[in-house]
């Protein structure tokens, strides 16, 4: 398990120039076939968007994998995002985590993942136990 | 509350949910590695669970689903995103217990909360929670899902 301790931080880049085909990749895996992730002409005229956009879960999923990367994939004990902004393709996510409280075993996480003009696109904490 | 529903939980299923969110770790793809050995087998990402749409009967945002009957209306007040003008809001897990591959995950959904907000440049919004519990095949509950949608008068950039 791993060693916190307040004010730890951690942070990657958890894709790059996210593209069309990461999108429809996600949508085929999660099952969320909304065409406002995979249909433009749907995005702009279903609902008034530039164009598609990624699910909310693909960017929290990726957040995920940055806590799984950091702390391995059984530590968590809770995790909850808000989606703050769209991420387009084109876009390229970092997650960022700092640990906020350390109580009992358990770590709890303050997460947010930025597009490459530093907006974040979700915001949340997660808890983990550690050691 | 909507009948329960069976999720089988596939190890080629959670191979690839990892592998679109660019993750390679042998617990999620390889049961004869010496990683996923170590901790009882193939296990599931963090927010793996929202592949059970694939087995969700009532699933509404798959239009293009063979079915039998027509497909289910949105109505845009699941708690999740939606068509139009619905957007997934917030998204919060509880985990108790590991989903690992080869599970019969039972699921279960309920409404939570629901309230209304005045939005930032006008329109109203509108937010609705769903609780979703995963179980186990032994009846141990795996993972409770807070889901929070939002409905919008018109489109918005979030934030």
């Amino acid at each position: 398990m791993a060693q916190l301790k307040v004010g730890d931080t951690h942070e990657a880049v958890m894709v790059e120039n996210v593209s069309r085909t990461h999108i429809v990749k996600y949508a085929g895996a999660s099952g969320d076939f909304n065409p406002l992730h995979h249909d433009d002409t749907a995005a702009k005229e279903l609902a008034g968007y530039p164009g598609v956009f990624a699910h909310g879960m693909y960017s929290m999923g990726l957040t995920g994998r940055m806590l799984t990367d950091w702390l391995g994939p059984l530590a968590l004990t809770n995790f909850g995002v808000r989606f703050t902004k769209q991420v387009w393709p084109g876009d390229t996510l970092t997650a960022k985590a700092e640990v906020t409280d350390v109580q009992d075993g358990i770590a709890t996480i303050r997460v947010v993942t930025v597009n490459q003009d530093g907006e974040s696109v979700v915001e949340g904490e997660a808890k983990a136990k550690v050691g | 509350m909507a009948e329960p529903y069976k999720f089988p939980v596939d190890l080629s299923a959670i191979m690839l949910f990892a592998r679109s969110l660019g993750d390679i770790r042998p617990e999620y793809s390889d049961p004869d590695s010496p990683e996923a050995k170590a901790i009882g087998g193939v296990v599931t990402p963090p927010t793996f669970v929202q592949s059970s749409a694939h087995w969700q009967p009532d699933y509404p945002l798959d239009l293009t689903r063979p079915r039998k009957g027509p497909a289910p209306k949105h109505r845009g007040d699941d708690g999740g995103g939606g068509l139009g003008r619905g957007l997934h809001a917030e998204q919060h897990y509880e985990y108790h217990h590991p989903i690992h591959a080869g599970d019969a995950l039972t699921v279960t959904t309920r409404p939570g909360e629901r309230w209304e907000k005045q939005g930032r440049r006008g329109g109203k919004l509108l937010f609705s929670e769903t609780i979703t519990e995963y179980r186990n095949q032994d009846g141990v509950l795996c993972v409770t899902a807070r889901s929070v949608g939002v409905q919008t008068e018109r489109a918005v950039d979030q934030g």
